[in-house]
């Protein structure tokens, strides 16, 4: 329970439906500057009373857990470390995999639960192949859907994670939250990463990684400016880029790709971060048998980005993915995710895009 | 953290239904009120009257207040003029190490180190810390021995290396944690050779040894309502006589100047009566708690051999309703849910932040390490504990710790 609307009204749903349901918030944090930011992202005093309030209104027994040691290895420092490879990581997903879906649940279990209840935007469904998995499917709330954040996990994580708020819009929620009597109802969305609590990542990864100056460059190889940080930048940004002359044919430039060793950043045309190939890792397939030749799905690229038609083709370590049509502006480290319409069949980390 | 109430309800993870009564083995986080105080609490709250006023209703609560603090000083072994009331035992560490450490400065500007026992509770450890951090105190932390004794050689070498400097010591009667009681009346004895102030918290003790400020000599103690039987909220500094801290809180002068706002009178009256009748009850009292807490040791070693007790044995040298352990390979927050679940409070007797259980400073400065210190659970026995709240320990705790352990690997 964040302290957030989605967890409360998922928990008080599942206590509703008869199971025996124990609150637990998680302290992410031990620097006591991070409690004092006010109630942004999710680890703070205010979300954790909040929580605790949801809790006492649902009539639930309700604990802190503290994953912070976990949490800064598995996701802070993962975060970190990946934007110093020039990747662009999604701290929301590592965490599910790690800490949500596998410390919190190995631990709930050994304690005698059964399952890890979340207010997650997503549904789980049968698999129709017969195969006996439970998969993960998009929310009815399009807008709010989580499956992408959540298709990193595997069946047997599946297996013991309850999404009850799958068919019901972010609206819907929260007017359930205030007929319940829930004080969250009307608490703002989180968007930022929680853990960074002014919002400023770039001045987080300076923070963590120290000034690494490098210039910015053209496809030629021209210097265009200069910036005080690789990890800085994200392919396919357009913003910040610190370049202050306009390119030649006037027309705006974007972030091509990162190069950390040399602390090269190539900017160019949009056109040019169209790709048509791409390489990712460490599939995980849940909602259908792992592949044994090529699949026909759709691929999201990025959180709340679009879904492209494509062919994948699979073996243990590697996905290669074929898209119909060029998708733009392709981050390494971000999470390909394959869906059979609204379902995910599976997900894998980008790690090289081919330009047409 | 535990709500007795919910969880004496709830059924348990794997199915079970939990036991009807709640089992209440945390008296040292608080203890119930005893019904007569609760009685006179009660009663005392439809008065009316300012104990601060001239007029009659005024004098009427002010004589409640005078015959409270006359049965609070006959117990302590105080004059009644040396009974400060406080808002509880926080406050009053507070105003003693604060207010004797800015006293003692004015008097004399090299007086800037305060001693005190590493394993002080937070309301006497972070004054001191804000001492250091803001007033330019130096703070000499008096190391324990692994049962958490401060000895009277290791204070008396820590004063000695530079007497002079020394603005005030603070060493806890008996710690809140693993119930360790300090031989308060030859430390006290050592400060007063060298005309140092010398302060106790005694708000683990008061309710279940004989205290005494006259007894021991020390400069000041601190107690409080709630661990006696008494309203949570109320508490009081013994003070000896000609002793004058600088105030932490300013205003309507009352309680010797060192103390000021409008005395609660329902919970003072109260106070005294719990105070009394812990008094009356007596040493019989804490024979029985003794017991109970001897059984209970026994019961949870038969269940989880390699329990470690922490502190000092049972005996003169630990509180009688006091058992801590240490469960290897297990999370002590881990463990008090489960306990929890089946319907036991208890504690893992450190301090918490949003809820999160540190590591306890206490076993740490006996030397345990990080691990030993977070697998550590503190059952404490009070004036309701009977032998159904041991055994209910005991039929649940082997299992429990065995889940725990499964939950920390």
């Amino acid at each position: 329970m964040s302290g957030g609307v989605d967890s409360a009204v998922a928990a008080a749903r599942a206590a509703e439906a008869g199971h025996d349901v124990t609150g637990v918030h998680l302290a992410l944090s031990r620097n006591p500057s991070s409690y004092r930011t006010g109630a942004r992202g999710c680890c703070t005093l205010e979300d954790a009373r909040d929580a605790r309030r949801a809790a006492d209104v649902i009539g639930i027994p309700f604990y802190v857990w503290d994953m912070a040691e976990k949490f800064h290895a598995e996701v802070v420092q993962d975060f970190v470390d990946e934007y110093a490879r020039g990747h662009t990581p999604n701290p929301c997903l590592r965490c599910n995999e790690k800490i949500k879906f596998a410390a919190v649940l190995d631990r709930a279990v050994a304690l005698g639960f059964d399952a890890v209840c979340t207010g997650h935007h997503a549904r789980l469904e049968p698999a129709p192949d017969g195969s006996g998995l439970i998969r993960l499917a998009r929310s009815v709330d399009a807008a709010k859907d989580q499956s992408y954040v959540l298709a990193v996990l595997r069946p047997d994580q599946l297996e013991r994670a309850m999404f009850p708020l799958g068919d019901t819009t972010k609206d819907q929620v929260r007017k359930e939250a205030a007929d319940r009597g829930l004080g969250v109802a009307g608490k703002p969305d989180s968007h930022d990463v929680c853990f960074i609590a002014d919002g400023d990542t770039r001045g987080f990864l300076r923070g963590q990684l120290g000034s690494a100056p490098g210039d910015v460059v053209d496809a030629d190889g021209t210097v265009l400016g200069s910036h005080d940080g690789s990890y800085g930048f994200t392919v396919g940004q357009r913003k910040g880029l610190g370049i202050d002359r306009p390119a030649g044919d006037g027309r705006p430039r974007f972030v091509l790709s990162i190069e950390p060793v040399t602390r090269t950043v190539t900017v160019g045309p949009a056109e040019a971060l169209d790709v048509l190939e791409i390489e990712a890792r460490r599939p995980v397939w849940s909602g259908c048998r792992p592949p044994s030749g090529p699949v026909d799905c759709l691929v999201q690229l990025r959180a709340h980005g679009e879904v492209y038609p494509a062919v994948c083709v699979s073996d243990e370590d590697t996905v290669r993915i074929s898209l119909r049509d060029p998708a733009r502006g392709v981050a390494p480290g971000q999470a390909a995710v394959f869906y059979d319409g609204d379902a995910v069949l599976g997900s894998a980390t980008i790690s090289l895009a081919h330009r047409p | 953290m535990a709500n007795v109430d919910a969880a004496g309800s709830s059924p348990l993870p794997d199915g079970r239904p939990a036991p009807g009564r709640p089992v209440y083995l945390d008296h040292a986080a608080t203890t119930p009120m005893l019904p007569e105080a609760l009685a006179a609490m009660t009663e005392e709250l439809a008065q009316l009257g300012n104990p601060s006023s001239l007029h009659n209703p005024g004098r009427r609560a002010r004589r409640v207040v005078e015959e409270s603090r006359e049965l609070i000083a006959e117990a302590y072994g105080a004059r009644p003029s040396e009974v400060v009331f406080t808002s509880g035992g926080t406050e009053a560490d507070n105003l003693a190490i604060k207010g004797l450490y800015w006293a003692r400065r004015a008097a004399g500007p090299a007086r800037r180190r305060v001693l005190a026992a590493a394993t002080e509770h937070h309301a006497v450890l972070d004054s001191v810390r804000w001492l250091a951090e803001h007033e330019d105190a130096e703070a000499d932390w008096l190391p324990v021995d692994a049962r958490g004794v401060v000895s009277v050689s290791s204070l008396a070498e820590v004063i000695e290396r530079d007497p002079s400097t020394v603005a005030v010591i603070s060493v806890m009667w008996a710690n809140n944690e693993v119930g360790t009681i300090q031989p308060i009346g030859e430390l006290a004895r050592l400060a007063a050779e060298y005309q140092i102030p010398f302060h106790s918290d005694a708000v683990q003790a008061a309710g279940q040894l004989p205290v005494s400020l006259a007894g021991t000599g020390a400069t000041a103690l601190t107690i409080t309502a709630h661990k006696i039987g008494g309203p949570v909220g109320t508490g009081a500094l013994l003070l000896a006589k000609g002793v004058e801290p600088v105030p932490v809180l300013h205003g309507g002068g009352q309680e010797r100047d060192v103390r000021s706002g409008t005395l609660d009178v329902p919970a003072i009256r109260a106070f005294a009566v719990a105070v009394q009748a812990a008094r009356e009850r007596g040493a019989f009292e804490a024979k029985r708690i003794a017991a109970l807490r001897d059984d209970l040791i026994a019961q949870v070693r038969t269940a989880v051999p390699d329990a470690v007790l922490n502190g000092a044995p049972p005996g003169p040298g630990r509180l009688p309703g006091n058992a801590h352990f240490s469960f290897p390979g297990c999370e002590g927050d881990a463990l008090l849910m489960l306990l929890d679940a089946r319907g036991i409070a208890c504690s893992t007797g450190s301090a918490c932040t949003a809820g999160v259980a540190q590591p306890s400073h206490v076993l740490l400065a006996m030397g345990a390490d990080e691990a030993r210190a977070r697998g550590s659970l503190r059952f404490s026995l009070g004036h309701t504990s009977e032998q159904a709240d041991v055994d209910a320990l005991g039929a649940v705790i082997g299992e429990a710790v065995e889940r725990a352990r499964r939950a920390a690997r």
